[in-house]
């Protein structure tokens, strides 16, 4: 019986993984993006860790062009490369004394920690390859961006208009929160 | 289509790593960012390949991960706000001593 838990782990990790020679491109990104993401929650350096997060947001972009979003993939690049990523590092700066240390920056649950990660990962390695999806390979519009915008201000304006509130919500709050009291 | 799938699972699972092992605050909104990073390729995946009947402009998807690029924004700036305050307080953001909101 265990035996053939294992072949049928087997079989729906090989349906998982796919050609890699259909799509090279899209397993050598895949391989930058697993192995630095994996290198910003290993690192013992905050600042190392920061900037392989960098390198994990531009593969995530490389992601989208393959995805057919290309607008997203700029808006990945411009807003987490050039303003969450820049952000990060600016913080990690203004409160180090980390950087230059070697401190420990794990802390003694790594074994609970894997343990949910792994079961995590088996749980949604063997529901993908049996889920019942509607897959069709939809022509996205030829004007992605054009088709974008009109969305943004006809079907879906109203979450616009929230989410800018929350934005200015979230500027106030980080002034507020970061002011000096008294001051 | 499954390996986009799979790529998010792996890549949400090493965020989720990440949240639990990591002492240093930052290093927990790093993880954060990459457990956003992994929803959002889930969505543009569903919004590639998943026909949804009677809309004739299939861009759902996307709509939603743009959104989500946005609220993960505002929760780094307010986050690393937190961060700062508590380094101000606490000369340290080891989440570990910061135990004050522990009942």
């Amino acid at each position: 019986m265990i035996a053939g838990v294992f072949s049928q782990i087997g079989q729906s990790f090989q349906q998982l993984i796919g050609d890699v020679s259909s799509n090279p491109l899209f397993y050598l990104i895949s391989f930058v993006l697993i192995l630095s993401a994996l290198m910003v929650v290993t690192l013992k350096n905050i600042f190392h860790s920061a900037l392989f997060l960098i390198l994990t947001l531009f593969s995530v972009a490389g992601i989208y062009i393959l995805l057919h979003a290309e607008f997203l993939a700029a808006v990945q690049v411009l807003i987490y490369v050039g303003a969450v990523a820049i952000l990060i590092i600016f913080a990690i700066m203004l409160t180090s004394q980390l950087t230059s240390k070697r401190i420990v920056q794990t802390n003694e649950q790594v074994t609970v920690a894997l343990l949910i990660c792994f079961g995590f990962l088996g749980t949604a390695f063997l529901s993908i390859p049996y889920t019942v999806w509607r897959i069709a390979d939809v022509a996205l519009p030829a004007e992605n961006i054009f088709t974008l915008g009109k969305l943004l201000m006809t079907d879906y304006v109203l979450p616009f208009e929230v989410v800018s509130i929350v934005l200015l919500a979230a500027l106030i709050g980080a002034v507020v929160l970061a002011r000096r009291e008294g001051s | 289509m499954m390996q986009y799938l799979a790529l998010a699972a792996v890549l949400f699972a090493i965020g989720i790593f990440g949240v639990l092992t990591r002492r240093n605050a930052i290093g927990i909104l790093m993880s954060l960012e990459l457990m956003f990073n992994a929803a959002n390729i889930n969505l543009v995946t569903f919004n590639k390949y998943i026909q949804v009947p009677g809309i004739a402009e299939n861009l759902t998807g996307q709509v939603f991960a743009i959104f989500v690029v946005v609220i993960a924004a505002a929760e780094a700036v307010v986050g690393l706000a937190i961060v700062l305050l508590l380094y101000r307080n606490w000369k340290g953001i080891d989440v570990d001593r910061i135990n004050i909101m522990k009942w």
